[in-house]
């Protein structure tokens, strides 16, 4: 008689998983805010520290699934997924464009444009230089490592186009997906170091960073106003990076290994 | 027909339809921007489907149909948008970026050590903007409201 009643309601549940997701973020939220303001008299942001949590639960969720989506391969929590998967991350981020100021965007625009292509360049060859010292020596293996650095999306689809292994791809794959985390957790705590308070910063560090997923996180746990401006040229970083990670980068690696 | 238009303004809906259109249209030029350009990504998808936003706010507050209802719709998302970033960080893969070993550790460490450094650089470079803050407190003043306590819940 229970157990059916348990039976019918798990299956109910298995129904409802986005308002499961709902609920179990605002619950985040509130246990963040919670922390914020009684831990850290609100030094620390209540949405920075709910990233952390949510951070937490991924890796939890990975390692008691052995899945690759965090909580998100736990059945009860598959609602997370649709709630944080792009498609409903990037409609909250359009939305946030109704808060730019256009005059402000356009004059940080020419600036922006340089960090979008010094954010492609340097991490490429950064990540390039570190396979290099870590013994590759191949041209194509080089270049996907180097071009995970520049993002989790942009590594895969340069190893995919170059032609690389899938352990290289699997690393490039990782080397992103370490930054962007990094970023999300870091930016509040580097922010007042490096300037980070107005939207021509924003617009600067989101070409400069990438990642969407790192520079949305980062720029929501700093301060959500900021977000707008870093969205809108950090955006563009990933599609640079496909354009010319598998192109002009990847010929500049060859041509350097003299191959 | 008029008041009808009117009538659909007022609701949410018109804002969150508005956004949906602004984000398919923006995707959709993001996809054809990189099928020309010979890339297999979207290139710019979100930020087009922004700046399409952006145009369409500035047009429909120069003809006065900037309504509740418009305004209701999209900020209804963009104040979802903590809360979902919360969620995509609950489904990275923070496993496999743990036990990624030293050149994935070393290597997105050391990118972002540098992309904060160039942040600051390229900041110092285009001299110091307006900060949010300073912004805030202008327009403030400019709306005549007074008390400095009174601070939009961002």
């Amino acid at each position: 008689m229970i157990d059916a009643g348990l039976d019918r309601i798990a299956h109910l549940l298995d129904g409802e998983a986005l308002l499961i997701a709902f609920a179990l973020v605002g619950l985040i939220m509130w246990v963040s805010n919670f922390l914020s303001t009684r831990l850290t008299a609100g030094r620390v942001h209540g949405s920075a520290i709910a990233i952390v949590l949510g951070l937490a639960l991924a890796f939890w969720g990975g390692a008691a699934t052995g899945g690759h989506k965090g909580v998100a391969d736990l059945p009860f929590l598959s609602g997370i997924g649709l709630m944080g998967g792009a498609m409903l991350r990037d409609f909250a981020i359009v939305a946030t464009a109704f808060e730019v100021d256009v005059a402000r965007a356009k004059r940080a625009g020419a600036i922006g444009s340089v960090a979008l292509i010094l954010g492609t360049v340097l991490p490429f060859f950064f990540g390039a230089a570190l396979a290099w010292a870590f013994g590759y020596r191949d041209a194509v293996s080089i270049s996907t490592i180097g071009a995970g650095a520049v993002t989790y999306i942009v590594g895969p689809i340069t190893g995919a186009a170059i032609g690389a292994g899938s352990a290289v791809i699997a690393l490039s794959i990782a080397t992103g997906v370490v930054k962007a985390i990094l970023v999300m957790v870091f930016t509040p705590i580097v922010a007042p170091l490096i300037r980070l308070d107005s939207p021509r910063a924003a617009m600067i560090f989101g070409g400069m960073m990438g990642t969407v997923s790192g520079v949305s996180a980062g720029l929501a746990a700093t301060d959500r106003r900021l977000v707008p401006y870093g969205a809108l040229t950090a955006t563009f970083h990933t599609g640079l990076g496909c354009l010319l990670a598998p192109s002009i980068l990847y010929f500049i690696v060859r041509a350097m290994l003299g191959a | 027909m008029e008041a009808r238009s009117r009538g659909f303004a007022r609701m949410t809906i018109s804002g969150v339809a508005l956004l949906a259109l602004c984000s398919l249209l923006g995707q959709i030029l993001g996809e054809m921007l990189g099928y020309v350009l010979g890339v297999k990504a979207n290139v710019g998808g979100v930020g087009i489907a922004m700046l399409l936003l952006i145009i369409a706010r500035l047009w429909l507050a120069r003809r006065g149909l900037l309504s509740d209802g418009v305004n209701r719709g999209v900020f209804l998302w963009g104040s979802l948008y903590i809360p979902i970033v919360v969620a995509m960080a609950a489904q990275q893969d923070v496993v496999a970026a743990i036990q990624g070993g030293p050149l994935v550790l070393a290597g997105g460490a050391g990118v972002v050590v540098l992309c904060f450094a160039m942040v600051a650089v390229l900041g110092r470079l285009a001299g110091r903007g307006e900060t949010i803050d300073e912004i805030e407190a202008r327009e403030r003043a400019a709306a005549g409201i007074v008390d400095p306590s009174v601070r939009p819940t961002a």
